[in-house]
């Protein structure tokens, strides 16, 4: 079979312990059977190891930093695109996604180059910040949660919470404050790193599942597929996973993707009490670092991604493969110093 | 008492329950257990199939089995029929 050949970009190049979604994105791009997909990576950082993963990534740039705007990143983008002839771009980072929103349809008009992400309003909609209003529109349950720019807000807030509650950024980092201290040491720590609001969720106990989603913005789920943690990281990332048969949980994934007509790749987050009854955490607005889980089950996610995006109609997977395991690992890359000289210095690899 | 129905055991006695995904390992005579369940036999059955084929006192028998099915159903591989 002819595969098409097209060039996408990709961002989350950062494979380390606290992997971004990159190089499983990318490696499932490599597995379609549709397109022959020339994989072009956009890194923030010098080190991230998939800039030397020569079998996946086909030639890399630097990018700027989120904090430089979006003028910058265009700049940067119609640079590489003139080079390399981009089809589409793949963004895999929470904080870069607002300034990827905003170029989008300035991406496609000048550039013809596509992306396959939510409007701005549903992005923001899903917001940690904005859980509570997210879970009452959709009728999902959520833990409760405050948003706190201040010692003194937390103090204000402490009555309507029990300790333990959790402390979160507004992009990353969360952590279990038991008491008073704990929580004024992780509001400074979080806010430090990602700056704020800090949110201040209920602690929910039970078990922690997941499911890796997308939708065409129109209100279909295309595919869902569930996974439960096995062995987390001290990051609270998961080093290995395993893809659970949970009718009720992808019955309720698919809700929250249909109803606010999500589009594009996304992760949410769950905790099943042991009544049985789930509550949603997170929706992170990407694909996440586990998203090759789903390949390996029967859906590949960012191919259907890319297929969306070039405007072709992709029917939803209606099944997945269960009791699929995946396990990651870590693999030292020999590199010669010119290449790190050569994406330092000149931003291209 | 029923084993859940999706609960997948192999030869060699690993148990995997796909909806939550958790996995269990257990002997010989823990499959053999199982599979008796799963067969639809009654809980009397089950002690007089074992007992027939190992050597082991009514007794310690009883308690062992009434051990061990409760590990299962704490597990969530086995349920009490309603």
């Amino acid at each position: 079979m002819n595969r098409r050949k097209i060039t996408v970009g990709v961002t989350g190049l950062n494979n380390i312990d606290s992997p971004g979604p990159g190089i499983p994105v990318i490696r499932a791009l490599k597995e379609s059977t549709a397109f022959d997909i020339r994989i072009i990576g956009l890194s923030y950082e010098s080190l991230e190891p998939g800039l030397y993963m020569h079998e996946l990534v086909d030639k890399s740039y630097a990018i700027p930093l989120p904090s430089a705007g979006s003028q910058a990143l265009f700049n940067r983008l119609q640079y590489i695109h003139s080079v390399e002839h981009l089809d589409l771009i793949i963004p895999n980072f929470d904080a870069e996604l607002h300034n990827f929103i905003l170029l989008s349809p300035q991406l496609k008009q000048q550039l013809n180059i596509a992306t396959f992400m939510p409007s701005r309003e549903v992005f923001d909609s899903r917001h940690k910040s904005d859980l509570p209003e997210f879970g009452k529109k959709y009728n999902i349950n959520v833990p409760k949660s405050n948003m706190i720019f201040s010692i003194k807000d937390l103090k204000k807030i402490e009555e309507d919470y029990e300790y333990p509650m959790v402390i979160k950024g507004k992009f990353y980092d969360a952590s279990i404050a038991n008491n008073h201290e704990q929580a004024i040491s992780y509001f400074h720590k979080i806010s430090a790193k990602w700056g704020l609001p800090i949110i201040v969720q209920e602690y929910m106990s039970g078990t922690e599942v997941n499911v890796t989603a997308i939708g065409d913005g129109e209100g279909t789920c295309i595919g869902a597929v569930a996974m439960r943690k096995l062995y987390i990281t001290d990051k609270g990332k998961a080093w290995a996973g395993i893809s659970l048969d949970d009718p009720e949980l992808i019955d309720i994934s698919q809700k929250v993707v249909e109803n606010s007509k999500w589009k594009g790749g996304c992760e949410l987050e769950f905790i099943k009490n042991k009544k049985g009854k789930y509550y949603l955490l997170e929706m992170n607005p990407r694909f996440p670092a586990w998203v090759y889980l789903a390949v390996g089950c029967g859906q590949n996610h960012p191919e259907a991604l890319v297929k969306m995006a070039l405007g072709e109609s992709v029917a939803p997977f209606t099944d997945y493969e269960k009791g699929k395991m995946f396990i990651r690992y870590s693999y030292d890359l020999i590199v010669n110093m010119d290449q790190f000289e050569k994406i330092s210095t000149l931003g291209e690899l | 008492m029923t084993i859940n129905k999706n609960i997948a055991i192999s030869e060699s006695g690993f148990l995997f329950n796909p909806s939550t995904g958790d996995s269990f390992s257990t002997n010989p005579i823990g499959k053999e257990i199982i599979t008796l369940i799963k067969e639809g036999n009654t809980l009397e059955r089950v002690v007089e199939q074992i007992h027939q084929l190992y050597a082991v006192d009514q007794d310690t028998l009883e308690k062992d089995l009434a051990d061990f099915l409760y590990i299962l159903k704490i597990n969530h591989i086995l349920k009490e029929d309603e």
